[in-house]
């Protein structure tokens, strides 16, 4: 695992110039490293996906049903009358290579089929013998192949070294999007029962006990009840959130990662203070959702219908709870499955109200139809109208930088929010380079279900931009602190610092304001929600 | 030795060949049937094409948003690049199919010194597209000389603003003239040739190109060519050739005699270019209209899409998970919607058995 993994001085040797064989004729090569373990047989049959069985993708039988060829012919031309934008992307790719060094697994690994460009082709290559005249005809002349089993096996290491960013999308003249094609390539691939299981057990999980990690009920509000521990530890005060309450003003969800592991936690700790200060003040009430206790949604890695069962909860426990509209936490893909999907999957919601803000009075118009606002949004509107006591000055042992999450970047395009709001709450901030931000982000490296310990070598090569910008900024400004909007950048990111640039920590947005927050009440504080001393405060800690 | 590219160029060759020596045997098969039938071929295939786009479904909202949302009222929007109105799409896909918007962003990765990696500004793929599609107007455009009586005053004044070094000199004695060089020529062969030479030279271009990328290039490069040596180095009888063009288009084909078997040759190459149009990677003219990534709002969460195809799924209901988990919520204080019967789940159970 791990202790294999090459070191930063090695994995950094990275050769961007394509072997001399055609593409189609180099074999796939699934390498230890690169890709995670198989799907859980469980899990896949929990949730009533084909082909339940165990299998291992370096071993030569996937015992794959006897149609397999037929079930993938089928399900690539149904999906051709669904999908407008498969079908035309299938179609219009000049091959002019824009993609190609926009990839942050291409960047990474130097591996040509993980130029955004081929990896389509590897999909295209088999639509192009089964569906058009010319690949029918001129066969690989037309850039056509018949589906074998290499190629199979090829389609399935290459589109689990995706992390469906959208990058690539970006720079399309086209705006043809691997991660559409990613999409839709491992929902041919989940046909065949042909899924890793760090996405089939967490989507089982979710399924069950409403989140990925399978916590359950009792087991959830504990882990909340911890976080209140440390919360008086470091505060002097109680906070007291709501589970499962009826008529609450606002529903919160959230994904779990934050309520599991650090530094995610902190960033959980920040949402609690945060509504209990909303709460003492303004009378706000929040309520948390066990059943719908999940933001993130790997089920849209699995398939769209996986997703949309996934996300059916929030739609539904909003109904039960009654919450006049929801509130969304720091995640990236969910944001992406909320903003371009939800609705149209599960709505519309019209058992609730538009959301408006209650004590600033913002009606977010741009939510209105979903019914769901962004805690960056909301905490920038509050911030705004200067509804929050805050002292900055409580993070000026922190130098920030801002790395935007891919789905809110670019499949939503949240990026003045979180810079207002975390510039509110810290004095030191400083952007990495202009081509590394904004629509232009690169991803963790780890996203779309991809954030395994099996796959190291792979995460941390696709994290190398983010991780090389990173690098920028921590040596020419000092930045020791790496803020996001998201679970998975905050579950990747930190092996990504460790391994690529040491001393570089990582946190949420929501964490940074409840540093700042000033409670009613409080005690001095001396430490931040990490439990590390506050700027001047060093001799203080015990 | 890439076949892949050999194999092109030889296609074209081949092409050129039957041309010259099939033209001047059956010159109403290269004149009239073939143009004609071309054309016919490229109509019908590029509605087809546009139409099968068309009926499929647009299940989800997906536009790729390229800059800030809409969101509270003091925070800037990109209008353009994450539009949220249709003013907004119609401007964004303007500036996608007039400018190359996208492509304009275009970057160069490379590792520098010290393990640093940078990305800069790429322009070249974008000149280089520009120049090739708008010579190509530019060219066609001024072709509808040939097919049109009388030529329209904004054709000539395209072809004043595309042509230049006019030189005539015109006395009893001596006779000299140059006819005006257009410049759209010119550039859609340099255009092309370098949009060729990039996927030749390029090591990752040239891994990802097919011959369907080399062909269509080469076959265009090949009309530049021909249409080029016809106007400025061989003579042909342009008269012979405005009678042919007109006959076509009035529906009264005729063959004029003596048309040079070079002219047969650029024709055949736009033949031969119409008819393969809708069944290549050519298509992305129509395409680009249809993309979803582009020409969607980026309002998703203001006004719901709908998907035709929308059907139920199976999921795990409250209902289901509260029973599962009931006694577990209790005991941890958590609200319930249905109290448990006083004794233990697992005694009713045996009950009702």
């Amino acid at each position: 695992m791990a202790d294999e993994t090459p070191k930063a001085e090695e994995l950094i040797q990275i050769d961007h110039r394509p072997p001399a064989k055609q593409w189609m004729d180099v074999p796939v090569n699934i390498r230890k490293g690169m890709y995670c373990y198989a799907s859980n047989p469980k899990s896949v049959e929990y949730l009533g996906l084909p082909n339940a069985r165990p299998w291992n993708p370096i071993e030569e039988d996937w015992k794959l049903p006897e149609n397999w060829q037929q079930i993938l012919h089928e399900g690539f031309k149904e999906r051709l009358e669904k999908f407008r934008s498969i079908k035309v992307f299938m179609d219009i790719c000049v091959r002019c290579g824009a993609c190609a060094d926009k990839c942050h697994f291409f960047i990474g690994t130097g591996d040509p089929k993980n130029m955004p460009v081929l990896r389509a082709e590897l999909l295209r290559s088999v639509y192009r013998n089964d569906f058009t005249l010319m690949g029918k005809l001129l066969g690989r002349y037309a850039g056509a192949r018949p589906m074998t089993i290499d190629v199979l096996k090829e389609w399935w290491y290459y589109l689990f070294q995706c992390t469906e960013c959208r990058r690539c999308s970006v720079f399309c003249p086209y705006g043809i999007d691997t991660a559409e094609i990613t999409m839709f390539g491992r929902e041919l691939l989940n046909l065949l029962g042909l899924n890793i299981d760090w996405i089939a057990t967490p989507v089982a999980n979710c399924y069950r006990t409403g989140n990925h990690l399978g916590i359950q009920p009792h087991a959830f509000k504990d882990m909340i009840d911890f976080f209140c521990d440390d919360i008086e530890e470091i505060t002097g005060i109680r906070v007291e959130p709501n589970f499962n309450q009826k008529n609450a003003d606002i529903l919160f969800i959230t994904p779990s990662g934050d309520v599991f592991a650090d530094p995610g936690t902190y960033t959980a700790m920040g949402y609690l203070l945060l509504f209990h200060f909303l709460k003492e003040k303004y009378g706000l009430n929040v309520t948390w959702s066990t059943y719908a206790s999940e933001g993130g949604n790997f089920g849209s890695f699995t398939s769209h219908e996986t997703m949309k069962r996934l996300n059916a909860k929030m739609y539904l426990e909003a109904k039960r709870l009654k919450p006049k509209w929801i509130l969304g936490g720091e995640c990236g893909h969910m944001w992406r499955v909320i903003t371009q999907y939800m609705d149209t999957m599960n709505g519309p919601a019209d058992f609730m109200e538009a959301p408006v803000n209650p004590i600033t009075g913002t009606r977010f118009e741009n939510a209105k139809s979903t019914k769901m606002v962004h805690i960056a949004e909301f905490l920038a509107d509050l911030i705004k109208h200067g509804k929050l006591d805050l002292d900055p000055s409580r993070n000026d042992n922190k130098i920030v930088t801002f790395h935007d999450s891919c789905n809110p970047a670019r499949g939503m395009g949240m990026l003045d929010e979180p810079r207002y709001v975390i510039k509110s709450v810290a004095n030191h901030f400083f952007e990495m380079p202009a081509n590394t931000i904004r629509e232009q982000t690169f991803c963790c490296g780890s996203g779309s279900g991809l954030n395994a310990g099996e796959n190291m070598e792979e995460r941390m090569a696709g994290a190398l931009p983010r991780s090389n910008a990173v690098k920028y900024v921590h040596e020419k400004h000092g930045v020791n602190m790496l803020a996001c909007v998201c679970a998975i950048d905050r579950a990747a990111l930190p092996a990504a610092m460790d391994y690529w640039v040491p001393g570089v920590d990582v946190t949420g947005m929501t964490e940074l304001v409840a540093n700042a927050l000033i409670m009613p009440g409080e005690q001095e504080r001396t430490t931040d929600l990490r439990g590390e001393p506050l700027p001047g405060m060093e001799e203080a800690d015990e | 030795m890439n076949k892949f590219y050999m194999s092109s160029l030889l296609a074209i060759f081949a092409l050129a060949l039957i041309a010259w020596v099939g033209a001047p045997a059956l010159p109403w098969l290269f004149g009239i049937v073939l143009p004609y039938l071309a054309v016919a071929v490229f109509v019908v295939g590029f509605v087809r094409r546009v139409m099968g786009w068309s009926r499929s479904a647009v299940p989800f909202a997906i536009p790729t948003t390229g800059g800030q949302q809409r969101s509270l009222p003091w925070i800037k929007q990109a209008k353009f690049d994450n539009p949220s109105s249709k003013t907004g799409v119609f401007v964004r896909m303007a500036l996608e199919i007039l400018t190359f918007r996208s492509l304009f962003r275009n970057t160069r990765m490379k590792m520098n010194e010290g393990n640093r990696l940078s990305y800069h500004l790429e322009i070249f793929l974008w000149l280089g597209a520009l120049a090739f599609h708008y010579a190509f107007l530019v060219t066609l455009l001024r072709h509808m000389r040939f097919f049109l009586e009388p030529v329209p005053g904004a054709i000539q004044m395209l072809e004043a603003v595309d042509g230049f070094f006019r030189l005539e000199i015109l006395y009893d004695s001596v006779q000299f003239g140059l006819p005006g060089v257009y410049m759209s020529g010119l550039v859609l062969l340099a255009a092309a040739a370098y949009l060729f030479l990039r996927r030749l030279f390029i090591a990752n271009m040239r891994y990802i190109s097919l011959p369907s990328d080399y062909f269509p290039l080469l076959l265009i490069m090949g009309i530049a060519f021909t249409g080029i040596l016809m106007r400025y180095f061989t003579k042909v009888d342009i008269a012979a050739i405005k009678q042919l063009a007109m006959g076509l288009v009035t529906f009264q084909p005729s063959i004029p005699a003596a048309i040079s078997p070079v002219f047969y040759i650029h024709l055949f190459f736009v033949s031969v270019l119409l008819a393969y149009f809708p069944f290549s990677k050519l298509m992305h003219l129509g395409g680009i209209f249809l993309s979803p990534t582009r020409n969607m709002l980026a309002n998703t969460r203001e006004v719901r899409h709908v998907n035709p195809w929308n059907y139920p799924v199976k999921v795990h209901t409250y209902e289901a998970y509260e029973n599962e988990f009931r006694e577990k919520m209790v005991e941890a204080g958590l609200p319930v919607d249905k109290m448990p019967e006083s004794a233990p789940e697992e005694m009713t159970e045996e009950e009702k058995e």
